[in-house]
């Protein structure tokens, strides 16, 4: 069964890469063994930290909870094989370009041991939209498609605006990424029963899986078992092989053919996009009954002997997986975590295995080592900007730090998909210069802030310090009132006391 | 021939009726630029401009008393701020150069609680009370540096914030 391609929109600009997804799909997904240390980082989501709630030394068992969910947004984590909590520390993590950051340290005892089924036996076609939503924040469940914002707000965010379609995100375009695409082969129907629980939990009628063209054999399976399945709410739609169409927005105006607005997010467009391997996850936690402790991650790039996907557990070292792979090839010079346009350089491969790692990518050369050239405005980053951009403007005022006129480029709409970088004939690593200049927005916004701040303050001081100093002068204007109205014998009085107090 | 300086004159006239009624308004409109002026400076407070904080200072730059290359934390981007806000030519920064941020630290080991800094701070960013140790909020801290020279045990110092 093949899925028709019909009523796309259009997407502006995108490139055709080379796929290199072969190399990692030849195979079967394997099973990683679990490893004699994993560490977990505490912070794999976005927004605040979890708090750790287990103590150094204590015995821990596979899905038991390390640390809770804190503030408004966050996910709890939870330890991906049974042991003993070694320690709580720094260690260099990926996602902050190998800076440490704290770590929740499992020896591992090889038994394995899940923790207790919990009680509730509730079939989730009989659970409350509210409830779907509390036992999706138990199991940790983030967005896996690369931004790890925790899926149950993200659920009870979109159940704030009308929305029409929940659109599952499988079209995986970056090249040499084929985690997704080997999850709906070899697991479509978790996939899909993913869909329908968040389906429940949001209250959406609609559902569009969305898959690029040069996936054949996941819409197959994904054809076959929605058959199975038979519900008529979901369909399967087939979306030209483009990159960067899997970005949110993108795949929003490629599907249903409405463009998200500059600031908004996709519900302003009716849509809530959640990647297959969220929904895949969402199934196994509801159903099966296992937090996020594990995902299929790529390991794929010529300097691996094996490219190939893996189920890893959370917290398994990059270097584990590497050796798992048959180990790097003579010709590996870089590694990078993530795929190649969005993903980021790591400098070691002692980082672990996270939420948001859906590829290990080892590469031979740097892609670009070409000299950097002065911009000649050829506008060849225009015409392939998929939010439609002008980057070479952008580029110009960036270098200049002109942030009002970056806000008024649009810059905090960029995607940093990687486009303009990959087609400018002078070699500008503008994607890295946008992330500078996003940053140094953020910066400035802050500081703004700190500044209202302490301006309030110091008004707020010098209100109080003159209403101390009109204070003091009426008490000295009643005191002298008073002397020059007391009598005498009232002032003898007084003076008599102080003598004899002085006398004492 | 006429006619024109007729037109002439009555355009100059309501030009001049305008400007005058503009004249007029100007003092209402002093404060508001004293409030955009003090909106571009960092609100330090720390009174390195030779003036007893960010709004005095405005106050100053407004009334053409004082120019507008002496905020050091400010740095260039205010001073090219305040000349594209005041149609002035941009000048080289006066004084010290702009220091990194930095949030004030006590040694609350060796503070004696002797209020002066407390005093001092112009943003209320130390709390604490008399013969007991005092701290400063970071968070609210401007790095002013003002309540380093009242400390008679010379327990605070600055701390770069990353």
């Amino acid at each position: 069964m093949s899925a028709p391609t019909f009523d796309l929109g259009d997407l502006h600009g995108g490139l055709r890469l080379p796929g290199n997804k072969l190399q990692s799909t030849s195979g079967p997904i394997r099973q990683m063994p679990v490893p004699a240390q994993l560490v977990l980082p505490i912070a794999q989501h976005a927004g605040d930290p979890a708090n750790p709630v287990v103590g150094i030394g204590e015995r821990v068992r596979k899905g038991q909870l390390l640390a809770d969910c804190s503030g408004t947004l966050g996910a709890p984590v939870h330890a991906s094989s049974s042991g003993r909590v070694a320690a709580i520390e720094p260690w260099p993590v990926s996602r902050r370009h190998g800076d440490s950051a704290p770590c929740i340290f499992i020896e591992t005892d090889g038994e394995d041991r899940a923790i207790d089924a919990r009680e509730h036996a509730q079939a989730f076609d009989q659970m409350t939209p509210d409830a779907l939503r509390t036992e999706i924040l138990r199991g940790g469940i983030v967005g896996l498609g690369g931004a790890v914002f925790p899926t149950a707000q993200k659920l009870t965010q979109a159940t704030t605006s009308e929305l029409e379609y929940l659109v599952l995100n499988g079209v995986e375009c970056e090249p040499y990424i084929s985690c997704d695409d080997m999850l709906m082969r070899e697991h479509a129907k978790a996939v899909l029963i993913g869909a329908q629980i968040l389906m429940r939990a949001t209250g959406i009628g609609q559902c569009i899986v969305a898959v690029e063209s040069d996936k054949p054999d996941a819409i197959q399976q994904l054809g076959e078992s929605l058959a199975a399945l038979d519900d008529s709410r979901i369909v399967i739609k087939q979306v030209p092989t483009i990159y960067p169409s899997g970005g949110e927005d993108q795949l929003v105006q490629l599907v249903v053919n409405r463009e998200v607005p500059s600031g908004g997010l996709p519900t302003d467009a009716g849509c809530l996009v959640q990647n297959v391997g969220t929904a895949a996850a969402v199934h196994n936690w509801v159903v099966e009954n296992e937090p996020l402790i594990s995902r299929i991650c790529t390991i794929t790039g010529d300097g691996v002997s094996e490219p190939m996907n893996v189920v890893a557990r959370i917290g398994t070292m990059v270097a584990d997986i590497v050796d798992f792979a048959g180990g790097y090839t003579d010709r590996a010079e870089q590694l990078i975590i993530g795929g190649p346009m969005t993903g980021r350089s790591v400098s070691t491969d002692r980082v672990p295995l996270v939420k948001a790692t859906n590829c290990i990518l080892a590469l031979s050369a740097p892609p670009s080592t070409a000299p950097e050239l002065p911009c000649i405005r050829c506008g060849e980053c225009a015409a392939v900007c998929p939010i439609q951009l002008q980057p070479q403007a952008i580029f110009w005022h960036a270098c200049a730090d002109n942030e009002e006129q970056l806000r008024v480029h649009g810059l905090t709409d960029c995607i940093e998909c990687g486009c303009c970088d990959l087609v400018c004939p002078s070699h500008i690593p503008l994607t890295a210069d946008f992330r500078k200049a996003k940053a140094r927005i953020r910066e400035l916004a802050d500081e703004k802030a700190r500044a209202e701040r302490a301006r309030i303050r110091f008004e707020a001081r010098g209100a109080r310090l003159e209403e101390q100093n009109r204070e003091r002068e009426r008490e000295l204007a009643r005191q002298k009132q008073t002397a020059r109205q007391a009598g005498a014998a009232e002032i003898a009085e007084i003076l008599k006391r102080k003598r004899e107090k002085d006398g004492d | 021939m006429g006619i024109a300086i007729l037109t002439i004159t009555v355009i100059a006239l309501l030009v001049g009726l305008v400007l005058g009624y503009a004249t007029l308004k100007l003092p209402a409109r002093e404060g508001e630029l004293i409030e955009d002026v003090n909106r571009l400076l960092p609100q330090t407070q720390c009174a390195q401009c030779g003036y007893p904080g960010c709004r005095p200072y405005a106050q100053a730059v407004v009334a053409g008393e004082a120019e507008i290359n002496l905020c050091p934390p400010g740095g260039d981007a205010t001073i090219r701020r305040l000349a594209r806000l005041l149609g002035r030519d941009v000048l080289p920064l006066a004084g010290p150069s702009t220091p990194p941020p930095a949030a004030a630290v006590i040694d609350e080991s060796r503070c004696i609680g002797c209020f002066h800094c407390r005093t001092a701070c112009p943003v209320d960013a130390i709390v604490g009370a008399h013969q007991l140790m005092h701290t400063v909020i970071e968070s609210e801290c401007t790095g002013c540096e003002l309540c380093i020279a009242p400390c008679p045990v010379d327990c605070i110092s600055m701390k770069v914030l990353a």
